[in-house]
């Protein structure tokens, strides 16, 4: 076992512990436990920096099933690392905020619960080679996600947002599942690494581009990428601390790793770039225009992180072009890009997790996040407002803050592929420094509006549901230490970039060399366009910001009817309703007619087969002869069989009925099949313990008077499945279409050191099967219960839809 | 609804010690010969079953006063771990092993993890049939 593996996995250990340490120590804050975990984890990961940074990797390989190629590979590399520090770092600010943040009369162990499950999901997602392994610790981030949102299930907004995230990101998923297969089919190995040593081998495949598409729609969902980024708003219904966690810092961001990590396999197409690009700056412009119309501090911010996350991934866009143009000193130029979108997707962990634990802070304190009704907050908040200030000053771009330099870096990479003369850019390069400027100008006046319309301007006390105070301090340190680094960032740049991320860049360019593919950063570049554009973002953007009741009108074009919001719940409802519709139409409540449905699926399918491929025909000379026991059972059975058809009560019917189950029974004793035997004894003793239970709850049992016409149909019915089993069990000795497989079971005292084969098979060589039938068992019987046991009072359906 | 069932009473109090020795003893011969987990816990729940036919619920629970679901869940919670107990030796997941040691009085024995995976499967099979038999029965 490496610790790498053991990393991923002490997240889930510590989910499983916290239920009970929550139940034992009362006095103590749980969240105090997963801050220790998440801190000793960033601390863990942190110190794989300085090898990293030499350009060595780490992978262990413990295998699941080899036989498929299906192997829990844990990688870290560059790449890696970045993410996992920020999943561990920021989640230790996180949850140490959260602590504060959430009063101990919440159901604290199930957040705990969930926000581990999901630190551990997300391990593993950008710790992960395999790329099954890869996908299912993907979905566990949606699904933990999808708790996450629904944290504060009474309220419908919670559980509504909650659903719409899940259905969006899980069905993404689903996308990118089934292009990982086609690389698998592509490749014919699932490990990552391989893929990407085998990369442009496999360029001219068909299933090439489709592989793509579907990997980006998981990428661009989960990454809320226009236009699926409509559930990201309504996530933020979650608690603040999750907000700032898995909404902005680590989950969305999985969408852009897979971006990065599959860049080396698909960039250089056309296809890839334009759509990683073109998707990428739509995203940008439309979440910063549309967050400047937000009235809730959140909701700004949710826009504004679709806003970012658009940026980034465009970054990402651009930069895959190098990889067209192969390794030369020319192309090195375009990984700037890449290394940009690298630098920007730290900055935006520690500005964006400081504004979304300000915003918390500001809710917390005063009960209000409406900007309408906030202002003057500065001078009785004055910590939360220089944080405030800092983190919107960077995403604003504005020195000396981070934001400042991933953004000038943003323009440098837009205004150099506008001129690489590559994908007809000629005809629509010019549009992207242009989109970007447009963008930025509204990210400014967003960014304005959380400093000055919250904590400058008039304070009025009587719409607040609390005064105004500074927050404990241990809100504050979380957030302060965000800003602090978003300071910091600005001041020594070049300590991330050449220790995090230049080697991530050797990650996403592994055919190029490492040398170039640095970068230094600087915060002045001496008057440069860059620069220009700068100095124009902030003076259009104040001017818009000053003018903007003049022009906040264009938002009515957006009328909300005609929004993806409303073709997505368009889509639920139809969906919903039509297969309520169709539901209904075969579901008739009548149990005749279900048998009915089934034995005519039976007589049409198998009776059909039987008809088509000419098996009917059968020979009974080279079968055993038929003993007089077994004339006399089968005899028992047919009298029991006919008469199940003239008892007068239930209770008749179901002894009659048993008769027969024993009946097959003692046929296994005969043909000396005693495990059958002995398991269908006991099966049938417990059916009918079963049933004379389920039987007290039925009505008196009445003669139905059923029409003539339904009982011929009845007839018919009943008598062609009779024919068709006794020809089936009559014709099945017939050919051998397979060559049998048993003769390797038969080795089973060898094998497994077992002489019951139908065990060892059961236990040892299809054990995966039997495992996965006992939690099947496992969950109908909770499944019963729960049904039976834990049916809603009638007071308590008031504690829904608050 | 009272019935004078003495008969099944003393028959029954003695017939379920045979039913479980059966049930363990079904467990325990099925690496070698018919039986196994699945069986044996099935024959187990059917003497439990016995007992709440022939005394009511109160009484039994009184007498056996286990939470049948939890059963249930450390059974498939066996089983799984099992399953990945695999791992941390370093061979792939569900890696069943088996050795013989000689044991006092048993003399020459297999031991094998496979008892402990079907030792979770007959857990979770006497847990689940309990569990429903007696939510649909308490049902009134």
């Amino acid at each position: 076992m490496s610790t790498l593996i053991i990393a991923i996995m002490v997240p889930f250990i510590a989910a499983a512990m916290i239920p009970f340490l929550y139940k034992k120590i009362v006095k103590l804050h749980i969240g105090w436990f997963a801050m220790l975990v998440s801190t000793i984890l960033f601390i863990y990961l942190a110190r794989f920096i300085p090898s990293i940074a030499r350009g060595e990797t780490f992978a262990h390989t413990i295998n699941w099933m080899p036989s498929y190629g299906i192997n829990f590979a844990a990688y870290l590399d560059g790449l890696s690392l970045i993410l996992a520090l920020l999943i561990t770092g920021v989640g230790s600010l996180v949850i140490l905020y959260s602590i504060f943040y959430l009063s101990s009369k919440e159901s604290l162990g199930h957040f705990y619960t969930y926000l581990m499950l999901f630190m551990g999901a997300m391990l593993g997602v950008v710790m992960s080679d395999n790329m099954m392994v890869m996908y299912v610790f993907w979905e566990l981030t949606s699904i933990s996600s999808f708790l996450l949102i629904a944290f504060w299930y009474q309220r419908k907004r919670s559980r509504e947002g909650a659903k719409k995230s899940l259905l969006i990101t899980v069905s993404g998923g689903i996308a990118m599942l089934v292009g990982f297969i086609m690389i698998y089919v592509m490749t014919g190995t699932w490990s990552i690494r391989e893929v990407i040593a085998g990369a442009g081998g496999f360029a001219s495949h068909h299933l090439f581009i489709p592989a793509m598409l579907l990997l980006l729609l998981g990428a661009f969902t989960k990454s809320a990428q226009f236009p699926f980024h409509i559930w990201l708003p309504d996530a933020m219904e979650a608690p603040t601390p999750v907000s700032a966690y898995l909404h902005s810092a680590t989950m969305v961001k999985a969408g852009i790793y897979l971006v990065a990590r599959f860049t080396p396999v698909f960039g250089g197409e056309a296809i890839w770039f334009w759509l990683v690009t073109g998707v990428g700056l739509v995203t940008l412009f439309w979440g910063s225009f549309h967050a400047v119309r937000q009235k809730d501090l959140k909701a700004l911010l949710a826009y504004s992180t679709v806003s970012q996350l658009g940026m980034i991934m465009s970054m990402f866009g651009m930069g895959s072009a190098a990889l067209y143009f192969g390794y030369s000193t020319e192309s090195v130029v375009y990984t700037q890009a890449t290394f940009a979108a690298l630098f920007h997707l730290v900055n935006h962990s520690t500005f964006k997790g400081a504004l979304f634990m300000v915003i918390g802070i500001v809710d917390h304190e005063v009960g209000t996040r409406d900007i309408r009704r906030l202002g003057g907050l500065a001078t009785l908040m004055p910590f939360t407002f220089t944080i405030a200030m800092i983190g919107s000053f960077s995403m604003a771009g504005l020195p000396p803050f981070n934001g400042f330099l991933s953004k000038e870096m943003f323009f440098t990479a837009a205004l150099t592929i506008h001129e690489a003369g590559i994908f007809s850019l000629d005809a629509w390069g010019t549009l992207i420094p242009i989109i970007a400027w447009v963008a930025s100008i509204f990210t400014f006046v967003y960014s304005m509006i959380i400093v000055f319309k919250t904590f400058l301007g008039p304070y009025q006390e009587e719409k607040l549901e609390h005064p105004a105070k500074e927050p404990p301090v241990g809100m504050l340190i979380a957030p302060g230490i965000l800003a602090l680094a978003v300071v910091g960032i600005f001041f020594f740049p070049n300590l991330l970039g050449d220790y995090l991320l230049t080697p991530a860049m050797a990650g996403i360019f592994p055919s190029f060399a490492t040398e170039g593919l640095g970068v230094s950063i600087y915060a002045w570049h001496g008057f440069n366009r860059e620069i220009w554009m700068t100095i124009g973002v902030v003076v259009a953007g104040i001017l818009l910001y000053r003018f903007r009741t003049y022009w906040m009108g264009i938002y009515k074009i957006f009328d909300d009817k005609w929004s993806f919001n409303s073709l997505y719940s368009y889509v639920i409802s139809f969906m919903e309703e039509s297969s309520t519709t169709f539901t209904n139409s075969y579901m008739t409540g009548y149990l005749r007619d279900y048998m009915v449905y089934i034995y005519l699926f039976f007589i049409v399918a198998i009776g059909g087969t039987i008809i088509y491929t000419g098996t009917y025909a059968f020979d009974i000379s080279g079968n055993a002869p038929i003993t007089e026991f077994e004339w006399i059972l089968t005899f028992v059975m047919m009298i029991a069989g006919i008469s199940i058809l003239f008892a007068k009560s239930r209770l008749t019917a179901i002894l009659l009925n048993s008769i027969l189950g024993y009946g097959v029974a003692a046929f296994f004793v005969l043909f000396r099949a005693p495990d059958l035997a002995l398991t269908q004894t006991v099966v049938e003793t417990v059916t009918t313990v079963l049933f004379l239970v389920a039987y007290y709850f039925l009505p008196e049992w009445q003669k139905e008077d059923v029409p003539r016409k339904s009982r011929n149909v009845n007839l018919i019915i009943s008598v062609s499945v009779g024919v068709i089993f006794t020809v089936i069990a009559l014709a099945v000795q017939n050919g051998k279409l397979f060559e049998s497989i048993s003769s390797y079971f038969e080795d089973s005292y060898k094998l497994a050191g077992g002489n019951n084969i139908v065990n060892s098979i059961l236990g040892d060589f299809r054990a995966l099967d039997t495992m996965l039938e006992v939690v099947v068992l496992l969950i109908a019987g909770i499944g019963v219960y729960t049904f039976i046991r834990l049916k809603a009072k009638k007071e308590d359906e008031h504690i829904e839809n608050q | 609804m009272k019935i004078n069932n003495v008969i099944l009473r003393t028959v029954s109090k003695v017939v379920v010690f045979i039913i479980l020795t059966l049930a363990i003893y079904l467990f325990l011969s099925g690496h070698h010969s018919p039986g196994g987990g699945f069986i044996g816990g099935l024959v187990m729940a059917s003497a439990l079953v016995l007992l709440f036919i022939v005394y009511d619920i109160e009484t039994v629970q009184k007498a056996i006063p286990v939470d049948f679901k939890k059963i249930a869940a450390f059974g498939a919670l066996l089983a799984v771990g099992t399953a990945f107990g695999s791992i941390f030796f370093d061979v792939p997941f569900l890696t069943q092993s088996f050795a013989y040691f000689d044991l006092p009085f048993f003399g020459k024995t297999e031991l094998t993890t496979v008892t402990i995976f079907e030792a979770g499967v007959a857990l979770v099979v006497v847990g689940v049939v309990v569990t429903i038999i007696l939510s649909i029965s308490e049902d009134v």
